[in-house]
């Protein structure tokens, strides 16, 4: 019977064809959208993920990685003085202007990492040697600064070559691979003090004191002795969401202890800028869109086959079959419309990493919560048919 | 046709019905007393209006009357829940409507096949006797094709083949002929006396086209929710048929 269902469906190619119209644009827009905005939060913290150390240490009152409240230098050893840290580095981290062979200006992220140790250097080199970047007015760059900063995007930047940092030259000795920053510019990487010769010069320009844990103390432990004994903020550099604000309360005087630098800066961005509103716009008018489109036109089928279904019926069918068999209807044009909208999103997804940009970042739950949100709307439509169906008489099939 | 060697399948008695409340209120039925017996047609005619279609959906379980009672086959449909109304209507009744309700998507073996995956018959079973069915019908080797690509006459034997591939004791018709020309009318009511009869079964077919009342074993008429007069037809009134046979 079920299968009569499907041919019932499939027959009305009209029909069935807007049905997964409909629900291949919402499918699309939703994880389309909701991946964009992952990947776009998941370049807020690009820094923590191209500068791999387990602690992070900044200004009490920072909350996400982009922001930069300066720390005094004497601040480092503060956090060396800490019994549960092993090392602790300084780290400068800023955004700079680069100016290019042609005399136009890219901004860039600086980052300034300890010269003796080069804790927070990349962890991915393509060419050249991590140690070169102990030879004076040395940088290491990332793949993206080898065309951005480019003249010619034809001629990429390579090892050897030489441009300037605020009017102070920076000869290129390696090349990595990072991830993109939040605001576009390639990384560069260069020593701490070099990095303030780069940077126009302020009171205080240590951005933060990265630190690893010693050996058998848990970096969350580390980080909150770090807070108890410095005053500072300690983070720990984890994945987003494993350690969710507010958990735990071992911060001193009972303040929060923030965990995670990743979700804590997150949640900043969702907090405090319009852009989840944005995503969360299209995500809820892609919901829209398949609901509108979905409920009217599965409406309009059972309309169409409503005499049909009416002589089901009469001829000894239960509403519980005939449900089932729309509900079975409903469903399959949900999977497929959802498979063809994923489907549309995998090729935008390879274009977006092909291009390195729009950044797109689908964790498994987007999908997951995607398809339930299609298979709602085809249950909401399924709904629909069922109640009127559930009102259509038998005995209305005898009028003409 | 005698009545002593045919059974009385349907029983209604005192049959009230009406519909809306108030000044607005229709009664359609006035205590109605009619009977069906097996191995005959029975035609329930009158004008438009005079309560013919809402008797039979009150015999065929689709409707539930105010008053009286409607036994069919000994069971009180009158006293059924909605569940065993439609179990006994998929178990017991063949159905053929004035506009067939073939499913337009559906081949014509899916279609005469339904009652069969009704009852819970296999697929491929279902089409088996489906397709045997059709061919009786003198459409077996058109069984993959869609309703709309048959004349309405052929549409009407699909939905014939329909109502008697399970093979139900009581077949109950609304207009069978009102969608067909003369010429039409006439093939199915013969290829209709020919399968459709049977010792055992009942037919009640619902109609106003008097070109087919000759087919008729009796006749009720009806006029304002009463049933008037009930005739029987000896069998000089009736056409003569050669080739007789019954499924």
């Amino acid at each position: 019977m079920f299968g009569l269902a499907l041919k019932m469906l499939f027959g009305d190619t009209a029909k069935y064809l807007m049905l997964v119209a409909g629900l291949f644009f919402a499918t699309f827009l939703i994880v389309q959208q909701a991946s964009v905005f992952c990947g776009l939060m998941r370049w807020t913290t690009s820094t923590l993920k191209n500068v791999p150390a387990p602690i992070f240490v900044v200004e009490e009152r920072v909350e996400q990685i982009n922001e930069t409240n300066p720390l005094r230098d004497t601040d480092v050893s503060l956090v060396r003085s800490v019994s549960a840290v092993r090392w602790a580095f300084p780290l400068y981290s800023g955004i700079q202007r680069v100016r290019v062979t042609d005399g136009s200006f890219k901004t860039v992220q600086l980052l300034g990492i300890d010269s003796s140790s080069l804790a927070g250097a990349p962890a991915r080199m393509k060419e050249g040697k991590l140690e070169d970047l102990r030879i004076p007015n040395t940088v290491i760059i990332d793949e993206l600064a080898t065309t951005r900063l480019a003249h010619d995007p034809d001629h990429p930047i390579k090892i050897g070559d030489v441009f300037e940092i605020n009017d102070i030259e920076a000869r290129v000795v390696g090349i990595c691979e990072a991830m993109r920053s939040f605001t576009g510019g390639p990384y560069i990487w260069t020593t701490y003090e070099r990095a303030l010769q780069y940077t126009p010069p302020s009171r205080k320009m240590l951005s933060a004191v990265i630190c690893a844990p010693v050996e058998g103390i848990d970096a969350n432990a580390a980080a909150a002795e770090i807070e108890r004994k410095t005053g500072l903020r300690a983070y720990v550099n984890d994945n987003f969401g494993k350690n969710p604000r507010d958990k735990k309360k071992v911060g001193k005087d009972d303040k929060p202890f923030y965990g995670d630098f990743n979700t804590s800066t997150v949640w900043w961005y969702v907090r405090n800028t319009g852009i989840p509103i944005s995503f969360g716009t299209t995500v809820v008018i892609g919901f829209i869109v398949g609901i509108a489109i979905a409920c009217q036109t599965f409406y309009a089928f059972v309309l169409d086959n409503l005499k049909h279904l009416g002589a089901l019926k009469a001829m000894g069918m239960s509403n519980f079959r005939l449900s089932l068999m729309l509900i079975i209807q409903a469903t399959t044009v949900g999977i497929i419309g959802f498979g063809l909208g994923l489907l549309a999103t995998s090729g935008f997804a390879m274009g977006a990493i092909k291009n390195a940009q729009p950044p797109f970042y689908m964790p498994w739950i987007i999908p997951v919560v995607a398809f339930g949100v299609i298979q709602l709307i085809c249950m909401i439509a399924a709904l629909l048919g069922i109640i009127r169906l559930s009102l259509y008489e038998p005995a209305m099939v005898f009028r003409a | 046709m005698s009545q002593q060697s045919h059974s009385t399948v349907v029983d209604v008695s005192g049959v009230e019905k009406s519909f809306g409340s108030g000044e607005n209120q229709i009664h359609v039925l006035k205590k109605v007393n009619l009977q069906a017996r097996t191995g005959e047609i029975l035609m329930l005619v009158g004008p438009s209006g005079c309560g013919k279609t809402t008797l039979l959906s009150a015999i065929a379980g689709t409707m539930q009357v105010d008053a009286g009672q409607v036994n069919v086959f000994g069971k009180p449909l009158h006293q059924m829940s909605g569940g065993a109304l439609t179990k006994f209507r998929g178990d017991h009744i063949g159905f053929i409507f004035q506009q067939f309700n073939l499913i337009p998507t559906l081949t014509l073996a899916e279609n005469v096949a339904i009652p069969l995956l009704i009852q819970g018959g296999g697929n491929s079973e279902s089409i088996k006797r489906a397709r045997a069915v059709l061919e009786m019908v003198g459409l077996g080797d058109r069984w993959k094709e869609r309703p709309n690509k048959l004349s309405g006459g052929q549409q009407q034997r699909v939905a014939i083949a329909r109502a008697l591939v399970h093979e139900p004791p009581l077949v109950i018709c609304d207009e069978p002929t009102a969608a067909l020309d003369a010429q039409n009318g006439e093939i199915v009511l013969e290829l209709f006396r020919n399968v459709a009869r049977s010792p055992e079964r009942a037919v009640i077919i619902v109609t106003h086209d008097n070109r087919i009342f000759s087919y008729a074993d009796r006749i009720a008429r009806m006029d304002d929710g009463e049933i008037v007069e009930v005739k029987e037809q000896s069998p000089s009134e009736k056409p003569h048929f050669e080739h007789e046979h019954t499924i």
